[in-house]
């Protein structure tokens, strides 16, 4: 148990000091601040609270953003270490591979989480002084959204792992974590739009779509984000339609986390054969 | 003595390249011993079986009597690669103190360790502003904390200036000397300055030595060279009577099997006012060196 603690209390030492946290809370500040500023044109005076149309908007930057900040976290893990000797050292004591990938992963959450408070509390604070029609509602949101966030963060460092022990050289982690969010994020959408299209009302839009929809944990995250704000009728964009979902789509939110779990185990996995 | 590390018969390959071709070679408590060798001569594989990273294909090794890589072992082993580098935003006392820690090594030691290393006074700065020197050190005192039974330590002294190594070798001998078992890898023997118990020569995977430097030197057989200074009017008979090169127009230079030193010393003794000095040169420790890690060598006859 100290050993993963030691291991997570350093990678959040390394994380702050290389000022790594600063920098993806700034990115994620900006963004933020950005689509409020954009968004606040169009919905205009509407009786919805101001915070919950940002959030709105803040589900989806997540979608783009966390996962890349997580990914661009986590590929060095395993891969680095190796490039630098320091696994080595490590592997050469009695902590177990099985502690040394939990410890970094528990030290990178922590690293992303607060970031992603960092970035998004101080846009939501901002919006919740300037915006109108603010209360509870608007504030339930955004802690949402920042919980959810820091979840499809952690599922994206697992999967970040698996890129890391899979090669030894942190070049081609990093490659394949841009690959990883490239399909992820960009393609896999793309896919299902071009899916939908094609069979606007075969067998895929209406039995195939909204599983693999559950399929991506970063799809996941925003039909379960857009459904829990729909209450307060602001959703657009592509899961919009949450009531078309044949499962509740509060459900959406395991999605992420089972995809973690699958990537902590194989990259666990991968790294007991790992000869460093 | 007790032998803390123990390997019999080690054999690995790589592909159709055999690294090691059944290695035996024990390490007991409080003995240093340098494992010498080419670059690929299989040293840092042997390192990577005692510390169960990699398996053998036959033979066997223990640490304690346990197992390579089990838990009981890599309590008991501490290990310094050639090459690593610490990130370097964290201060040479967090580092140790990490280590200390990912061992179960009581916090006191932290601090003792980098003294001991002399870094007390730098152990509060980023590891990024080290030189050479102080990183080899703050890897020796992260590989001393834990009280290891047995230390591993890949070419822990390439790249250190003289004065740095020399203190590198006192401190391993203060370590032995409280009962710690050390393995330490060097290209040369010149850069192990006679500072080990013991020498082991690898050379393309094969254990071509093992013993103390003397008894290497010995079973070298290598000749001695002896430099004869006459003066010019008795230089040409010296010539004659002990064969070599002449030197200088006033000096000879011949070599002489070891056993045959006392005979030819006499002989010049004998020689009276016609010579006016001699000079004696072992084998330098390159050169035994070089005798046992020669590519071509097969028996050994050549000199």
């Amino acid at each position: 148990m100290s050993a993963i603690l030691a291991i997570a209390q350093t990678e959040i030492r390394i994380g702050i000091r290389n000022r790594w946290v600063l920098l993806a809370s700034i990115i994620l500040l900006v963004f933020a601040l950005l689509l409020a500023l954009l968004g606040s044109a169009p919905s205009g005076a509407t009786k919805a609270d101001g915070l919950s149309v940002v959030v709105a908007s803040l589900s989806t930057l997540s979608v783009y953003l966390v996962p890349l900040i997580a990914l661009l976290l986590s590929f060095d893990a395993i891969a680095g270490e190796i490039d630098r000797g320091t696994l080595q050292l490590t592997l050469a004591t009695p902590v177990s591979r099985g502690q040394v990938l939990f410890g970094k992963f528990c030290g990178h959450v922590i690293v992303l989480s607060l970031a992603v408070v960092l970035g998004y509390g101080v846009a939501g604070a901002l919006v919740f002084v300037v915006a109108q029609n603010t209360g509870v509602d608007g504030i339930v949101d955004l802690v949402r959204v920042i919980g959810t966030s820091m979840a499809l963060g952690a599922t994206f460092i697992a999967i970040g792992y698996v890129a890391s022990v899979s090669v030894r050289q942190t070049g081609t982690a990093a490659a394949l974590a841009v690959a990883i969010w490239l399909f992820a994020v960009v393609l896999y959408d793309l896919a299902l739009l071009v899916g939908l299209l094609a069979s606007s009302d075969g067998v895929f839009a209406k039995v195939l779509f909204p599983y693999l929809l559950l399929l991506n944990p970063a799809d996941a995250f925003r039909v379960f984000n857009m459904a829990a704000i729909d209450a307060a009728g602001v959703s657009t964009g592509l899961a919009a339609g949450g009531n078309a979902l044949p499962f509740l789509p509060q459900l959406a939110i395991i999605s992420p986390f089972v995809w973690m779990a699958i990537a902590l185990g194989l990259s666990t996995a991968i790294l007991r054969r790992v000869q460093p | 003595m007790t032998m803390v590390l123990h390997t019999n018969n080690v054999s690995r390959r790589f592909g159709g390249v055999e690294a090691l071709r059944s290695v035996s070679l024990d390490v007991a408590s409080g003995e240093k011993v340098a494992l010498l060798g080419h670059n690929g001569a299989g040293k840092t594989t042997l390192f990577r079986i005692i510390l169960g990273f990699l398996r053998t294909h036959s033979g066997s090794v223990s640490i304690n009597g346990q197992p390579p890589g089990s838990r009981l072992a890599r309590r008991d082993v501490s290990y310094l690669p050639e090459s690593v580098a610490f990130p370097k935003m964290l201060t040479g006392r967090e580092i140790v103190s990490f280590y200390a820690k990912l061992k179960s090594a009581d916090a006191a030691q932290v601090g003792s360790a980098l003294e001991k290393v002399d870094l007390a006074g730098a152990a509060d700065r980023p590891c990024g502003g080290y030189s050479k020197g102080m990183r080899q050190r703050l890897g020796l005192a992260q590989a001393i904390v834990g009280s290891p039974k047995l230390m591993l330590l890949d070419e822990p002294t390439s790249g250190l200036d003289p004065i740095s190594r020399q203190r590198f070798y006192t401190l391993i001998g203060d370590i032995a000397d409280k009962g710690t078992a050390v393995l330490l890898s060097s290209h040369g023997l010149s850069e192990l300055e006679l500072k080990t118990d013991r020498v082991a020569i690898l050379r393309k995977g094969e254990l071509v030595a093992n013993g103390s430097l003397a008894e290497l030197q010995r079973s070298a057989n290598l000749p001695i060279r002896i430099r004869v200074r006459s003066n010019s009017d008795d230089v040409e008979s010296v010539h004659r009577r002990f064969g070599g090169e002449r030197v200088n127009g006033e000096s000879v230079e011949f070599d002489c099997a070891r056993p045959d030193k006392m005979d030819r010393l006499s002989a010049i003794s004998q020689l009276g006012p016609a010579v006016s000095d001699v000079d004696i040169s072992s084998p330098s420790l390159d050169e035994v060196y070089r005798y046992f890690s020669r590519e071509d060598a097969e028996g050994g006859n050549e000199a």
